[in-house]
């Protein structure tokens, strides 16, 4: 399906092309390719339209679905986008893999991004938390709110699920463990997996997608699970009867990487200096329920203080978590994710 | 030779030159097809497996030791297994089914006949979520029988091998009891009353007179059933809660996870081979079969 969508967008992107060489050439532009759907209109109302007017260039937009695009690109040798969203260990994949341009110096020394929040070739722009979520139905008086309570099925009976994936799982096992939550990397595999073979006839669903997480939540079909608190908060927004805690979060970032040898380069190196700002930064919590990679954001008064404090990234939240080690993800993904499926079939 | 050819009579020769011209005609007007199947069959398999043993430093089986990973194995073990289950019941849910509908009136036969297609022309996607919606913990199904007091706590449905081979038989059902149906509808039936005649019971006459008559509908819907299955994704990814773990996945994981083809392409090779190879077997297995029968 990834594969198809791939297709699909590099087959919509040469229409595109083809169609606007013409309109684009009076002006310089830049293509950016992110996820498209809300998450993207809001990148393109906080962050696209103040590079586009200072910079006086044209943004041109596509859509990416991961890292396998970024490498069919730069192995066409002519990559057509400038700058590409990726989750964060992705970007410190692609960047080992010598799949994207180094930045600039001015680029990564803006203030208020922490260094775990960038690479020599990446820097985060949206925080978002892997968080403990929930159903107050099933849990109605005492609320299970740490990862040591997730793994407890006596107190918390009930139908659990986690990410079909080592990311998170494997540091949600040694928290609940007793690993202090700033010893976690380099992780402890063999301990991670006896702690999760502990759990595993609790977990009724290993989750593939966002969109499932939701659903499984939603319909009760799990009583808790690790999820992505956008997902979690959307629907319990929509009334399901769903809450998450941001103690123990996983902190994670989604950032910017300027794939191998893209045509506008320098141009994509402004927009990203430009987008880093923490007054630009903050913008994107005004249109939607993620937050801003620049802590700086959070003083400069464009947040509501109520909405900062639903942010994952806001700094009481970050305080409660973890940044999740994208450089030690981007070394030791293939092997985990071979012991972590054969983990599951077993 | 030039003997024998002398002994046959003239107008046997020259049916054969008539045959053979006959038989290069066709040939010839198959050319396209032959250079279209090549093209876009054959160059693209040969591309997979060059992908697969040709990386970035030359020859490499680097892509096919990683499948010793134990969890390959176990990958490889769940696809067979479901796709032979998943055979197994659509021969036991659709051959009783295109039986029926093949000694109905026409009008009631196209009826049963629609009913097997209809989910046919559905989304594959709207009819594996619509199980999910039946089959969850708090499903119709498992909600209707608490209701009813049969069960206390629900039964575990969906997420799981169970989920995932009850929606595949039905998405394969189809594939199965049309080309079934279509074979039997060409069995001549006297040769059953001419058994009976003989002194066949009514069970000895079917299996030994009607099973083998449609051998080759049966045989040609298990191959489809069992080579779609093999290759199955979309099923057993959302009812299988991430416990069945396909072939097919593993490729798209591989694709998505790994920098270069090869991975992905040394997947799909064993997959291919593994395919091939059954299928052999099965044709040698039916041929031997119906050789008996035609003994």
């Amino acid at each position: 399906m990834n594969f198809r969508k791939t297709l699909l967008s590099v087959t919509a992107l040469t229409t595109i092309m083809g169609a606007g060489a013409g309109a684009v050439l009076a002006q310089d532009s830049i293509t950016i390719a992110s996820w498209g759907g809300a998450y993207q209109e809001a990148q393109r109302k906080a962050w696209f339209d103040v590079v586009e007017e200072e910079l006086g260039i044209k943004v041109i937009e596509d859509t990416t679905s991961g890292a396998a695009d970024v490498r069919v690109q730069v192995a066409s040798g002519a990559p057509t986008w400038d700058l590409v969203q990726q989750g964060n260990y992705s970007c410190a994949i692609l960047e080992n893999e010598g799949n994207v341009e180094m930045l600039d110096e001015s680029v990564l020394s803006v203030p208020g991004i922490p260094d775990i929040m960038k690479g020599k070739g990446w820097i985060s722009n949206l925080v978002y938390g892997a968080v403990l979520a929930r159903s107050d139905a099933a849990y109605p008086e005492d609320k299970p709110n740490s990862w040591a309570d997730f793994w407890d099925t006596e107190k918390f009976p009930g139908p659990r699920s986690l990410r079909r994936n080592p990311v998170y799982s494997l540091e949600a096992a040694l928290i609940a463990d007793g690993v202090p939550m700033d010893e976690l990397y380099p992780l402890d595999t063999e301990r991670a997996f006896n702690k999760l073979k502990e759990l595993k006839d609790d977990v009724a669903v290993w989750w593939s997608s966002g969109a499932q997480s939701a659903q499984i939540l939603q319909d009760g079909e799990v009583d808790m699970a690790l999820v992505w608190n956008g997902r979690a908060q959307s629907i319990a927004d929509a009334g399901a009867p769903v809450s998450i805690t941001f103690d123990q979060q996983m902190v994670l970032t989604d950032c910017w990487v300027i794939p191998k040898g893209a045509k506008n380069k320098d141009l994509a190196m402004k927009a990203i200096e430009i987008m880093s700002r923490p007054e630009v930064q903050a913008r994107i919590s005004l249109f939607i329920n993620y937050g801003p990679a620049n802590a700086d954001a959070f003083d400069t008064g464009v947040i509501d203080d109520d909405v900062a404090k639903g942010l994952p990234s806001h700094p009481d939240n970050v305080a409660k978590g973890f940044v999740l080690d994208a450089g030690y993800w981007a070394e030791n993904l293939d092997k985990l994710t071979q012991d972590f499926d054969f983990f599951i079939q077993e | 030779m030039t003997a024998t050819e002398h002994t046959e009579p003239l107008n046997k020769q020259a049916l054969k030159r008539q045959a053979r011209t006959q038989q290069r005609n066709e040939l010839s007007l198959s050319l396209p097809a032959f250079i279209l199947v090549g093209s876009l069959v054959l160059v693209p398999i040969g591309w997979l497996f060059w992908l697969s043993i040709y990386g970035a430093d030359g020859f490499t089986a680097e892509n096919y030791i990683r499948l010793l990973h134990p969890s390959y194995k176990k990958t490889l073990i769940t696809t067979f297994e479901l796709a032979f289950l998943v055979t197994g019941l659509c021969i036991l849910l659709g051959y009783p089914l295109a039986y029926l509908a093949s000694q109905l009136k026409p009008r009631m036969a196209s009826l049963v006949l629609l009913c097997v297609l209809f989910p046919f022309w559905t989304s594959l996607l709207v009819r594996t979520y619509a199980w999910l919606v039946l089959l969850q913990r708090r499903g119709l199904i498992n909600t209707w029988l608490m209701d009813m007091g049969l069960i206390d706590a629900p039964l575990k449905l969906a997420h799981n091998f169970t989920g995932t081979t009850i929606g595949m038989v039905h998405i394969m059902l189809p594939f199965f009891v049309l080309p079934l149906y279509a074979s039997m509808k060409t069995v001549d039936l006297s040769l059953l009353k001419a058994a009976a005649n003989l002194g066949a019971s009514p069970v000895k006459a079917f299996w030994q007179i009607y099973v083998p008559l449609t051998l080759s509908g049966l045989g040609a819907g298990v191959i489809l059933v069992f080579v779609l299955s093999l290759g199955f994704y979309v099923t057993p990814a959302l009812l299988g809660g991430g416990r069945v773990m396909m072939w097919a996945m593993q490729i798209e994981r591989s694709m998505a996870v790994y920098a270069d083809w090869g991975a992905a392409s040394a997947l799909g090779v064993v997959l291919l081979v593994m395919t091939l190879g059954i299928l052999w077997a099965f044709a040698r297995l039916t041929g031997a079969m119906s050789s008996v029968e035609g003994k």
